[in-house]
């Protein structure tokens, strides 16, 4: 089964590092990812820029209002997404528990919605199989 | 039937009374048992809900005709299994969502008649376990494990919460949701993860426990059944995992309870420790919640649950509240701080030293924890304060402080001793 990890850091702490900390950081979550693509649980996914760079798109009055920043503002900032495949969700608790990420700090594990995601596919098939 | 045909006589004749006698304790023994294997078995908690009830109403029609099975647990199982087929079948003819023909058994038969004691104690920890998932909010676990575990019904458990019964009914149909859509597995966690795990299981039974003890308002009698039932699951939990904290949290259910008639009048006010008549105390509860303290404290394993009822356990070894060990409570309360550091407790070491030593000892213990900001809010510090400035003769601070609790305070019985006290100071 497949589960989406929303990765959250504190920027502040972030911030507050050394360049030769940050690359050793990173270097340990690389390294740990691979063990997760070796066994064939890393599906894939994206690091995301700050916050600051954020846009949010809103529905007012049947326009559509664009505004700075993130839709919530928390101390925390979604710093990542990673797919990850799993037998069942402590599965997917026991593998992030390792994750040099979880100790930076909350790491959200969201089920896919793998109805939705069907549907996502065949859309993605016929557009494809159009196209030729 | 005639009652000169009993059970398994030659005559070939069953009693029917005495039928319906063995099944309904069967259901009582059984089946939250038999539940617990259907689940595994089926995969789904609905349907085997559902098989259950099918069981046993097939149980109740034939078991007049044949007798009682040699195996009636493995009879259910196995007849609970087949009529969740048929449910399956009936339903897929009716066009079944994928999500139920998902939960369709295997279709290989398992091997029902070698379910053995140790298969069936398993599937009731999976139960356990998985109602009390920490993926699942605090309030939907304990409504869970009420309604799956002790086969509870929704309106008993609303009732004993004083909630709607939409508001329980809709915890258990999101819990259950959320096991199945999130994927949560039926499955006793792996050594590594037991005790995290088992800790949230402990808290579900002790907090179930809690909302019948603190009689804070409702019906004391459903309130009471309340704490009786988490005091069966702990026995349920201990029999089948013998762990230290099991037995730790057991005793201290069972201390607080041998205090229950003692601790508040007939008309409902609350009282205190010491002021409690101690002949009221059952002795029997407190002999067994000694010996689990024991057990626990000698396997060297223990935690926070085994120290808070070997504090119970002193208290209930003493003849009155001036001759009890004090020393041996507060250096109790030295081992809680340092294995769960909280200012609750830090609160309730100051009391016991304000009673090995003089009231002064205490205050200047509770005046350094609120003023680093700590309970400021918490109206039992404000009480405790007020209390131990009465006895070292500071009225005017004593008075106060409780009018600071009574502020604070939102329970009834609380507010009504609070008062009590405050109109004896003058």
């Amino acid at each position: 089964m497949r589960f989406v990890c929303l990765g959250y850091a504190d920027l502040n702490r972030w911030e507050s590092m050394t360049e030769g900390e940050r690359e050793a950081f990173m270097e340990k979550c690389f390294a740990y990812d691979d063990e997760l693509r070796r066994n064939g649980h890393f599906v894939g996914g994206e690091a995301l820029q700050g916050a600051d760079q954020a846009v949010t798109l809103r529905p007012r009055d049947g326009r559509i209002d664009v505004t700075d920043g993130p839709f919530a503002e928390t101390k925390e900032q979604l710093g990542g997404l990673l797919f990850l495949e799993a037998r069942d969700l402590d599965h997917a608790i026991e593998l992030m528990s390792k994750h040099p990420g979880a100790t930076f700090g909350p790491f959200e594990i969201r089920p896919a919605n793998e109805a939705i995601n069907q549907l996502l596919a065949e859309r993605d098939k016929a557009i494809r199989g159009s196209q030729g | 039937m005639q009652a000169e045909h009993p059970a398994g006589e030659d005559s070939g004749q069953v009693d029917t009374a005495d039928v319906h006698r063995a099944i309904d304790e069967i259901y009582r023994e059984e089946s939250r048992r038999v539940f617990a294997t259907l689940i595994r078995l089926i995969g789904d908690f609905d349907l085997a809900e559902e098989a259950l009830h099918e069981a046993f109403t097939a149980a109740v029609e034939q078991w007049e005709e044949e007798g009682i099975p040699a195996n009636p647990r493995a009879w259910l199982v196995s007849t609970g299994r087949f009529k969740a087929i048929d449910v399956i079948r009936r339903r897929k003819t009716f066009g079944a969502s994928v999500a139920e023909i998902r939960s369709q058994p295997a279709s290989t038969q398992p091997d029902i008649e070698k379910l053995d004691e140790a298969h069936f104690r398993d599937d009731h920890l999976r139960l356990i376990f998985t109602c009390c998932h920490p993926a699942l909010p605090p309030n939907t676990q304990v409504a869970l494990t009420l309604r799956e575990v002790c086969g509870l019904t929704t309106e008993e458990i609303a009732t004993a919460f004083l909630a709607p019964k939409s508001t329980i009914a809709q915890r258990i149909v999101r819990g259950k949701a959320k096991i199945r859509d999130a994927k949560i597995p039926y499955r006793v966690p792996s050594r590594s993860d037991l005790p995290n795990r088992l800790d949230s299981v402990l808290s579900v039974i002790y907090l179930v426990f809690n909302e019948g003890y603190s009689a804070s308002s409702g019906d004391d009698a459903i309130r009471a059944d309340l704490s009786s039932e988490a005091i069966h699951l702990g026995r349920v939990l201990l029999d089948l995992l013998p762990d230290p904290e099991v037995m730790g949290l057991l005793a201290l259910m069972l201390l607080h309870e041998s205090r229950r008639t003692a601790r508040t009048t007939a008309d409902g006010d609350l009282v205190l420790l010491e002021d409690q008549d101690r002949g009221l105390w059952d002795q029997d509860l407190i002999a067994q919640g000694r010996q689990l303290v024991e057990r626990a404290m000698a396997s060297g394993r223990f935690g926070t649950y085994t120290l808070q009822a070997a504090i119970s356990a002193v208290h209930a070894n003493a003849a009155s509240a001036s001759q009890t060990d004090w020393p041996q409570i507060v250096w109790l309360y030295d081992m809680l701080l340092v294995a769960e550091p909280s200012a609750v407790v830090e609160l309730n070491r100051a009391v016991a030293v304000a009673m090995r030593d003089k009231p002064e000892a205490g205050l200047e213990l509770i005046d350094a924890i609120l003023a680093r900001g700590d309970l400021r809010d918490y109206s039992l510090a404000h009480a405790a304060r007020a209390e131990l400035c009465r006895r070292a003769g500071l009225t005017a601070e004593a008075r106060a402080a409780f009018r600071e609790a009574l502020a604070l305070s939102m329970q009834e019985p609380q507010r009504r001793f609070l008062k009590r006290r405050l109109g004896q100071l003058g």
